[in-house]
């Protein structure tokens, strides 16, 4: 029995050092077998337990499931420390390292501008409209009040696909085109390709986009149309943006108007980007002339509206200070990027 | 237009503002001014140098040494090599140590051994000239060492004014100060010239023709030439202008020529009159006659040119032959010389259409075809007249001969516009009193009469083509009034009839899919080759790209292209733009499309990952999703390379319910694409936007009950599409079948030559209840003895 014992609490402290000793699952895994598997010496001392005296058996069965319970029981605790272990390996993965990355992509700096143009002006009731490109040059120029003899056509060079057909030079022909089509009240914005004969440089491209707006209703006033344009100028350059109006000539608007905004870089300082004037010009509008409802068959008497035209490109220069208008249209995939995050 | 702000002033001396102020008033009321310059700029410590003596170089054949008055008690020393120096002779001076208007700095130096105190400039030294052949000779008295800021009246400003097309009467001095003095037409006044010499005349009206001096001066074509004036100035003397003259037009950036020439450019730039002065010696007959070419005739025109002239044309003949091409530009024969003693002065008014039709025809712009396109004061010729007449026997002597002459076969009288102050109220949307109206008109010469009503009549004058109507004076009276004193507050609006344009709302989720899927947005050039494009342009800025675009895809490689030139070995770029193709008749066909270009990996390298390039099944993806929302209801399938010779490898098309093809992707063959050898295979797609309308979106209630899959591996010919298989197996099995994919294709040896295995993943489920086991074996069974017995298929591994 002493035998017996003292082999059993041999057994138990190897054991227990051993499970200590263990420093990984594998080699816990080692010990287990060691010690409790169906080979291991703690269960030959169990079924040594029948070669004992009967009235030693019990005591002797109760001190060895002691030791195999408290083995298990370490063997588990140390199994579980083990893996905390290792759960701290995995803990010390180098997440300095980059993510797995995806390709950015991102909207032309043109369409970033067009569809905020178009959005604030969507909050004041105008929806998108649409137009051909090659246009007749009645809808280009005469239904606009633009007679082909008069020097106003000259402004814009045009580019001829034959003799009464060209390439549009603005957004405008839309407006005749829309009004044409549908009852006042009218209210659209028209982005779109246009086209005029200026060589390729660093301020011209011989196609760029356009906005073109137009409002029309009974009791629309010069009032209005300062209060729309203010409002277009507020919510997409800045409320301390500042608006000015002064005159200007286009043949199908009357009034006419220019409109500056202080500028965006130096506020009304002088800089090199407003040319030292503080302001920098940002689209042409005016009240609808006359002539263009009677040429749409609108009643001049009854209805007024104003419109007005911009540059997307240039407006995009502006704001995310591009030096030269090529830019937009080189296609370098290291400039198209940039506007990922815009 | 160049405007010198000390001419404004002469004309209008209650002009108290500084340049930069007056600018700053006419952009706000009138038209813009783009720049203000002051002369002055760098000259200001540059003198009027006397030269007293000129001697010889001792050693240079080339050199002069001068003796110059500067003002101080002795004479300095300048060594010259100028061809021409006039003893007693006035010239620019500028001495050692001091700069020339360009930054460059002037140095005490020897010239062949003889020191130089400083030098003489020439115009282009000084800046405000063209002439750098000799240094400046000054017409006119001057004290030695005055600054030659005041000499040559540099103390000035340019105002560089952009006209707009609708104000002629802005091309002149005269009406820039017009608009500007606060009196308006009443304050100004024509300053007599120095020495001003009057000519008194009365001018002789006639209907079509008459004569003076001798002269006859008829007018063929009234219609071209409403109005003509006509006088003869014997005995000039033709010379260089004086220096009071020549600073004026150098100031607006003019080069004065001679006094007579300089005289009738000086009377353009302040009454906005265009005038001719023509050797009267030379002129046959001696007439003056105002036709239309005739067919086959030919003039040398000033600047050197043979023209051929057409009927349609305006000329001023002699006797003869055509002396100048009216409105445009004079004769070589009958130019102004120094020669020429005898002048005859021509002050017209052309009409602004054939002006504009000749101008064109010929391609030729000049200071006088600008004006008369856009329409001068008829009324004002007798003034420009007497003002040329006065200035040219002011500088150049001689008298007037005879009685000049005014052929006006037809007088225009004024027009009366009737304003009415309702409708100022109704396009302004403020109300202006009447007095307020007359103080923005009377001033510009508009005259204000009470009319019918609570209209008022407004008299239009003459120099005021544009105004015509009663909108044109309410533009008038705004601006004027003060466009910044209008107020900006929101008022009510109605919604509009109209509705969003559904081609910008599908172009924004075409763009939104794009972006999710790592492209960026280009914009390319839409004008193409002769073999990319189906339009062509008549008048092309080049040559070589003379069509329009007739699909985007080509443009886009070539920016990929572009990309690749430049060391971009990974491009994803996209466009929705329009496409054009010829059409009957002369509108071409647009077609909206989006295209996509690209080219590398399909994601950026990453330390866990390997560098997978992009391949067909991408494409497929993209496409595919992309004709799903440009073109829904199409189908995206495999061109038949046999059917199809077409410009794409792996070619697929997109196909609508119609049979038309709205699209098409694939590879772009490697001979196709310019690109360095490290890059990769190149994708391309188009498919062309078509709007219908959305489909609504049910819900389709979810699953209550377990699915069941089965896998099956099935053996086939290489010649068995994935699409048959597919379609064998829809067909056979029950409506059960909730999902079929393929989860594996294989080839290999182990399997025998010329099939392959294809591996279907089955999902099947009841809405109602739980499939058993032997349910969905029985199904497999249907499905697998379907493919057996239609595409005789096995089972991989049965």
């Amino acid at each position: 029995m002493q035998d017996f014992l003292s082999s059993l609490r041999e057994l138990e402290d190897s054991g227990c050092a051993a499970i200590n000793a263990a420093s990984a699952p594998e080699e816990l895994e080692r010990v287990r077998i060691e010690y409790l598997g169906r080979k291991a010496r703690l269960t030959q001392i169990l079924r040594s337990v029948g070669e004992l005296p009967q009235a030693e058996r019990r005591s002797a069965g109760a001190e060895a499931n002691r030791v195999k319970s408290r083995l298990q029981e370490l063997l588990d605790a140390r199994a579980e420390e083990l893996s905390a272990t290792t759960g701290m390996l995995e803990v010390e993965v180098d997440l300095t390292l980059p993510g797995r990355p995806r390709w950015p992509g991102a909207r032309h700096p043109c369409t970033l501008v067009t569809d905020e143009v178009c959005g604030i002006f969507r909050e004041l009731g105008f929806v998108r409209a649409r137009g051909p490109e090659a246009e007749t040059t009645w809808y280009n120029f005469t239904a606009l009040n633009t007679p082909l003899d008069h020097p106003a056509a000259d402004e814009q060079d045009t580019f001829y696909l034959a003799d009464d057909m060209v390439l549009r030079t603005h957004t405008s022909p839309v407006q005749a085109r829309v009004m044409e089509r549908a009852e006042p009240p009218v209210r659209i914005v028209v982005p779109g390709v246009v086209y005029r004969r200026d060589p390729f440089d660093a301020s011209h491209a011989p196609a760029f986009e356009q906005i073109e707006g137009l409002a029309v209703d009974e009791g629309i006033s010069f009032v209005d149309f300062k209060a729309s344009i203010s409002y277009f100028v507020h919510r997409f350059f800045g409320e301390d943006t500042a608006t000015r109006f002064r005159p200007s000539f286009f043949p199908f608007t009357e009034p006419s108007a220019e409109v500056d905004v202080s500028c965006l870089l130096c506020h009304g300082d002088g800089c090199s980007a407003c040319k030292g004037t503080g302001w920098i010009e940002i689209m042409g509008a005016g009240m609808v002339d006359p002539a263009v409802f009677d040429n749409v068959g609108y009643d001049s008497e009854r209805y007024t509206g104003f419109a007005f035209g911009m540059g997307v490109g240039r407006i995009a220069m502006l704001r995310y200070r591009i030096p030269d208008i090529r830019l937009l249209y080189e296609s370098d995939v290291r400039f198209l990027e940039q506007f990922g995050r815009a | 237009m160049n405007v010198s702000y000390r001419w404004l002033k002469s004309l209008a001396p209650a002009l108290k503002e500084s340049a930069a102020e007056l600018a700053e008033r006419l952009t706000y009321t009138a038209v813009p001014v783009d720049d203000v310059v002051w002369l002055g700029e760098n000259l200001a410590e540059l003198v009027v140098g006397h030269v007293l003596q000129v001697d010889k170089h001792p050693s240079a054949d080339r050199l002069v040494i001068c003796q110059v008055d500067i003002g101080r008690d002795e004479p300095v020393r300048v060594v010259t090599g100028a061809p021409v120096v006039v003893e007693g002779g006035y010239y620019p001076y500028v001495g050692a140590g001091q700069a020339l208007p360009g930054g460059q700095l002037i140095k005490k130096v020897k010239l062949r051994g003889e020191s130089s105190d400083g030098m003489l400039c020439s115009e282009r030294e000084l800046g405000i000239g063209r002439d750098a052949a000799g240094i400046m000779l000054l017409h006119g008295e001057f004290t030695p060492g005055q600054p030659l800021l005041e000499a040559l009246e540099l103390d000035d400003y340019r105002l560089d004014v952009d006209v707009t097309a609708n104000r002629p009467d802005l091309l002149g001095h005269w009406g820039i100060a017009r608009e500007l003095a606060p009196g308006g037409e009443a304050d100004l006044r024509l300053p007599d010239f120095s020495g001003h010499v009057r000519a008194e005349y009365a001018l002789e009206r006639v209907a079509t023709e008459g004569k003076t001096a001798g002269v006859t001066v008829r007018i063929e074509d009234p219609e071209g030439c409403p109005r003509y004036l006509g006088a003869v100035i014997r005995g000039v003397t033709v010379g260089p202008s004086p220096e009071w003259l020549a600073n004026r037009l150098r100031a607006i950036g003019q080069q004065p020529i001679n006094n007579v020439v300089d005289a009738t450019n000086y009377v353009l730039h302040e009454l906005n009159q265009p005038l001719h002065a023509f050797d009267l010696a030379t002129l046959a007959g001696p007439a003056v006659v105002i036709r239309r070419a005739s067919t086959g005739e030919t003039l040398r025109t000033l600047d050197g040119k043979e023209r051929d002239l057409e009927p349609e044309m305006l000329v001023i003949a002699d006797a003869e032959l055509p002396t100048a091409m009216a409105g445009l530009m004079g004769g070589e024969e009958t130019e102004v010389t120094e020669q020429t003693r005898d002048l005859f002065l021509e002050c017209a008014y052309f009409d602004p259409k054939r002006v504009r039709r000749a101008a064109k025809g010929l391609a030729l712009d000049t200071d006088a075809s600008y004006r008369f396109q856009r329409g001068i004061d008829p009324d004002g010729l007798p003034r420009a007249m007497q003002r040329l007449i006065d200035l040219i026997l002011t500088l150049a002597g001689g008298a007037v001969d005879g009685t000049p002459i005014d052929v006006n076969p037809k007088p225009a009288r004024r027009r009366t516009v009737s304003l009415r102050l309702q409708r100022v109220v109704h396009l302004l949307g403020v109300e202006l009193e009447s007095d307020t109206i007359r103080g923005c008109l009377e001033p510009i010469g508009f005259e204000v009469r009470e009319g019918k009503g609570d209209a008022l009549d407004v008299e239009v004058p003459a120099w005021r083509p544009d105004v015509e109507r009663e909108v044109d004076l309410i533009e008038e009276v705004a601006r004027r009034h003060g466009y910044d004193k209008f107020p900006d507050a929101m008022q009510d609006f109605r919604p509009t009839t109209l509705r969003d344009d559904s081609y910008a709302d599908l172009s924004h989720r075409l763009r939104d899919a794009l972006i999710g899927a790592g492209f960026l947005e280009a914009k390319t050039n839409p004008f193409a080759p002769a073999g990319e494009g189906d339009v062509r342009l008549l008048n092309p800025l080049s040559e070589r790209e003379d069509h329009l675009r007739r699909d985007l895809l080509t443009g886009l490689v070539h920016r990929v292209e572009y990309n690749f030139a430049r060391g971009q070995k990974d491009v994803r770029l996209f466009e929705i733009g329009t496409a054009f193709s010829a059409a009957e008749g002369p509108t071409p066909a647009e077609s909206i499309r989006v295209a996509a270009a690209w080219t590398g990996q399909r994601t950026p390298s990453h330390w866990a990952g390997s560098d997978e390039e992009w391949d067909v099944w991408d494409l497929k993806w993209l496409l595919a999703t992309l004709a799903g929302q440009a073109a829904p209801g199409a189908e995206v399938r495999p061109v038949d390379p046999q059917a199809d010779s077409g410009s794409l490898e792996l070619a697929l098309a997109v196909i609508a319910p119609d049979g038309r093809t709205l699209g098409w992707g694939g590879r772009l063959p490697a001979q196709s694409v310019e690109a360095p050898r490290w890059a990769g295979a190149v994708w391309g797609l188009e498919v062309e936007l078509v709007v219908v309308p959305r489909q609504a979106v049910a819900y389709a209630a979810l699953p209550v009950y377990p699915a069941v899959e089965r896998d099956l591996a099935l053996l086939v010919k290489k010649s068995v599409l994935a699409v048959e298989l597919g379609t064998v197996i829809r067909e056979a099995a029950p409506a059960s079948l909730e999902c079929l994919t393929v989860f594996d294709v294989y080839e290999g040896e182990s399997l025998p030559a010329d099939t392959r295995s294809v591996a279907w993943r089955l999902r099947f489920r009841a809405p109602d209840r739980t499939l058993t086991d032997d349910e969905v074996d029985g199904a497999v069974t249907q499905i697998t003895s379907a493919l057996q017995e239609k595409l005789n298929v096995g089972i991989r591994g049965a």
